[in-house]
């Protein structure tokens, strides 16, 4: 059965691309087939976080418009065989976008693939609301900053009733990813915690991501962080999430910074 | 650690009761209209039929609590004796 998940959060730069990326090759890492697509029409960028922007030939629009097959615009990763990206379009028509045509794509998908991960643009628009639409499950994620939090409970109320399967009666399965997280910070009390964003938002915790270097340093080079270093506090992190994901039960770690060893235990169950 | 750190560092529970009060509302504001957004419209509308004020002349304050919202209209009304 494929799941179709959506990697949201309302604000912009908080690591939507970066997480799908990353989630995406460790999905993938483990075995998984995996297709990640762009639903940023005109700022793609998911290309370029995984190193493919120079063999983009067609994208999404391309196939929803008939001028592409589907697998003609998949681009398979050069490291993991069974990892695939389909592109957004760089055209600033965003109305070529259509549900009907997401839908039609998304279920072809369906049917060659166990993981179909949707970057949604920031904002609330209709690139948003259609990388959202046919979702099974939706990531959130979220900086422990107040603008973030806030858009982040906008979207929550988005995938609870602008969803198909909402419409439906049914439920979006929602985790939520903490990204950029600095355990000292949250310690003396300049971030809001773990606890604080939990309690605010009321959604399951699939991960925390620290602030680290390591980010960067891997979408530099055009690598999912989980690939370019997977032994990076990070990368665990993600790998870890990508575990919750499938089901299995992995103890929720607040991660801290490389030099500072010590992991907490936290013991609060996963999502 | 002087006096000024110490309240600077406790910033993360000043982030979460504001974000607590404005998503209280904003939850409520999502499933049914506002309610002192209408109010403001109304009484507006209510007292436009009666008399006649120019908008800039208008104002409009709105505080947002917890418990108890309030929502200050102000409306200078021309008493239609010339100006002194």
């Amino acid at each position: 059965m494929s799941q179709v998940l959506v990697v949201t959060s309302g604000k912009g730069g908080v690591g939507k691309t970066t997480s799908t990326a990353a989630l995406g090759a460790a999905l993938a890492h483990d075995g998984a087939k995996v297709v990640v697509i762009d639903f940023d029409v005109g700022l793609r960028n998911l290309d370029l976080v995984l190193g493919a922007e120079r063999r983009v030939v067609f994208d999404l629009i391309n196939v929803i418009s008939g001028v592409a097959k589907l697998p003609q615009a998949l681009i398979r990763d050069k490291r993991l065989e069974n990892l695939f990206l389909l592109p957004a379009s760089q055209t600033r028509d965003k109305d070529a976008l259509s549900e009907d045509g997401v839908a039609k794509v998304i279920e072809e998908l369906r049917t060659k693939f166990d993981w179909i991960i949707c970057d949604s643009p920031a904002g609330i628009e209709r690139g948003a609301t259609l990388a959202m639409r046919y979702a099974d499950a939706a990531i959130i994620v979220t900086n422990p900053e107040v603008s973030s939090v806030r858009d982040s409970d906008r979207i929550i109320g988005l995938l609870d009733s602008k969803t198909v399967k909402a419409e439906r009666g049914e439920r979006v399965d929602k985790h939520l990813l903490i990204t950029r997280y600095d355990s000292s910070r949250a310690a003396r009390g300049e971030m809001m915690s773990i606890d604080d964003v939990l309690e605010i938002l009321s959604t399951p915790l699939l991960g925390i991501i620290p602030e680290s270097e390591e980010v960067l340093r891997a979408s530099n080079v055009g690598s999912p962080v989980t690939l370019n270093n997977a032994l990076s506090a990070p990368a665990r992190a993600y790998f870890d999430a990508a575990r919750r994901l499938k089901g299995e039960e992995i103890p929720m770690l607040v991660p801290s910074k490389g030099y500072r060893f010590l992991n907490k235990l936290f013991g609060r169950k996963a999502a | 650690m002087s006096l000024f750190d110490f309240f600077r560092r406790s910033s993360a529970p000043i982030a979460r009761e504001r974000l607590q009060v404005l998503l209280a509302h904003e939850r409520i504001a999502r499933s049914k209209p506002d309610l002192l957004g209408l109010l403001r419209e109304e009484i507006l509308a209510v007292i436009a039929r009666h008399v006649s004020f120019e908008p800039d002349k208008v104002q409009i304050k709105l505080d947002r609590g917890v418990s108890v919202s309030t929502l200050e209209v102000d409306i200078e009304i021309p008493s239609g004796l010339p100006a002194t």
